[in-house]
């Protein structure tokens, strides 16, 4: 497959960027998006020019280090991570836009790389469990019923990639930040901080910087790893609840 | 120590609410229930038009005795103008900070544009701003009567006929109510989800709900200048 690409570079965070058009051949359809990359930027070294900057880690579709908007959409056209995209949904010829998450919270870092440390301050401030500490407890000490158990497995899912925050027209995190509550908030070993959990945790989504939720949608239709849109309606749910309650936990 | 944690919680819980983004909608959705909730009863009373000028004028005069002789007369109408009128404030002061914030978590645009979510969630701010200035013309027009035709005190129905006797009055007036059936569509569906109310499992219902009350409102509301200018209301 031959490809023009057009990426956006930027040399530092207070450069301007600009889009910067390349042409790439002989792109195999079984290449995954990142090794395309890869491609493109032997070829750059080759010819003496910066390589294109690009966050990747596991190549595996688990990490969530691999995001880019491909084509104005967040990992671009299949429910996947950029590294588990195939070049095989594109065709020969085609025109790709390739552009870095776009928030406020988000700044460029180079390229396509950003700074997604505001994540790890909302995950600092309530995505954790109180658990004494000694010999670990008894497997079945705390029974979760399987319902319970499914659904706090289908939030822990959330890879902390960005791409809802990437997608929403309000750069709001409320998806990635819904994902992280509920998931903790529905198991037993979560109640001790429920209501304290989703406060603090609302309190620094909002002090990074990140938009509100207007539910448009747009972030479940871009989460690779499925996290429904109910979710957040989830997530407003503990939040009111904590509220009434006074901020307590339980 | 050099804790990290939140350790005090602000003092005022209304004031941490109103801080949230998620909070501040939690306004914006009761609010606008609020409003909706009465948008369906004026509605309602309005379609009394249909069955003549005795009929709507009676109503009209109803709505100050209401309550009587437990209320004073008119305490129930400007109560629920106070309401009203707490509601719009609360619902455009939330949308206008909300917005200002959602446009500043967003600086850079794409580069590949396409459009992002459904035409009446795109249009709710501008859709909004429309219905605002609508509710400003409306009051003036209907309710002072300081830009009526016909301007008689206990006369609604005169009134009415008269205003929408004007085809672009009327013309306005219709797509405001467009307006409307959009803002309610995303509105309603967009308040369960704020309040919690949404679920997998209710999802559907919900939508349903939404599409069926910005159906009824706008063809209930539309109805009316339709009569006027087909002379069915005259
Ligand atoms: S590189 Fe780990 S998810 Fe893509």
């Amino acid at each position: 497959m031959n490809l023009t690409l057009r990426i956006w570079r930027q040399r530092t965070p207070e450069a301007p960027g600009a889009m910067t058009t390349y042409e790439v051949t002989g792109i195999s359809e079984d290449m995954s998006f990142l090794e395309m990359l890869d491609h493109l930027n032997e070829e750059l070294i080759l010819s003496g020019d910066e390589p294109v900057a690009f966050d990747h880690d596991c190549r595996e579709g688990i990490c969530g280090a691999c995001g880019m908007v491909i084509n104005g959409r967040a990992h671009g056209p299949e429910r996947t991570t950029t590294c588990q995209l195939h070049m095989r949904h594109f065709r020969d010829g085609d025109t790709i836009d390739v552009e870095p998450w776009r928030a406020a919270a988000f700044p460029v870092v180079k390229d396509l790389v950003v700074d997604r440390s505001a994540f790890d301050r909302v995950i600092g401030s309530g995505g954790y469990v109180s658990v004494p500490t000694g010999s670990a407890p008894e497997a079945h000490a705390t029974p979760v019923p399987k319902a319970v158990a499914d659904l706090a497995f289908e939030h822990a899912e959330c890879i902390g990639c960005g791409a809802c925050v990437a997608a929403c027209p309000n750069g709001s995190a409320m998806l990635f930040t819904s994902a992280k509550v509920v998931h903790l908030n529905v198991l037993p070993q979560g109640a001790p901080e429920r209501g304290s959990r989703v406060l603090d945790m609302v309190a620094a989504m909002d002090d990074e910087g990140f938009g509100g939720c207007t539910n448009t949608g747009e972030c479940a239709t871009a989460c690779p790893k499925g996290i429904p849109l109910q979710s957040i309606a989830h997530m407003n749910r503990e939040y009111l609840r904590a509220v009434v309650k006074g901020g307590r936990g339980r | 120590m050099a804790l990290a944690t939140r350790t005090a919680r602000p003092p005022s819980l209304i004031g941490s609410v109103w801080r949230s983004t998620v909070g501040k909608k939690a306004v914006m959705a009761v609010t606008g229930l609020i409003m909706l909730a009465y948008l369906v009863a004026h509605m309602m009373g309005n379609l009394k038009v249909f069955f003549g000028a005795g009929e709507f004028n009676h109503y009209g005069h109803w709505i100050r005795t209401v309550g009587e002789p437990f209320l004073h007369r008119e305490w129930f109408l400007w109560a629920a103008r106070a309401a009203l009128s707490v509601s719009v404030v609360l619902h455009g002061v939330a949308a206008y900070q909300l917005s200002r914030r959602d446009l500043a978590a967003r600086p850079a645009k794409y580069a590949h544009k396409r459009p992002r979510a459904s035409y009446a969630t795109r249009t709710m701010r501008w859709g909004g701003v429309i219905l605002g200035l609508f509710i400003v013309w409306h009051v003036l027009d209907l309710t002072t009567l300081t830009v009526n035709p016909n301007a008689q005190e206990g006369r609604p129905y005169e009134n009415l006929v008269a205003s929408f006797d004007r085809w672009y009055v009327s013309a306005f007036y219709i797509a405001a109510m467009l307006a409307l059936g959009l803002h309610v569509r995303h509105g309603f569906w967009s308040a369960a989800q704020t309040l919690g109310a949404g679920s997998p499992r209710r999802d559907r219902a919900l939508k349903f709900l939404a599409n069926g009350l910005a159906a009824l409102l706008t063809c209930g509301f539309i109805a009316i200048p339709v009569g006027v200018l087909t002379g069915v209301v005259s």
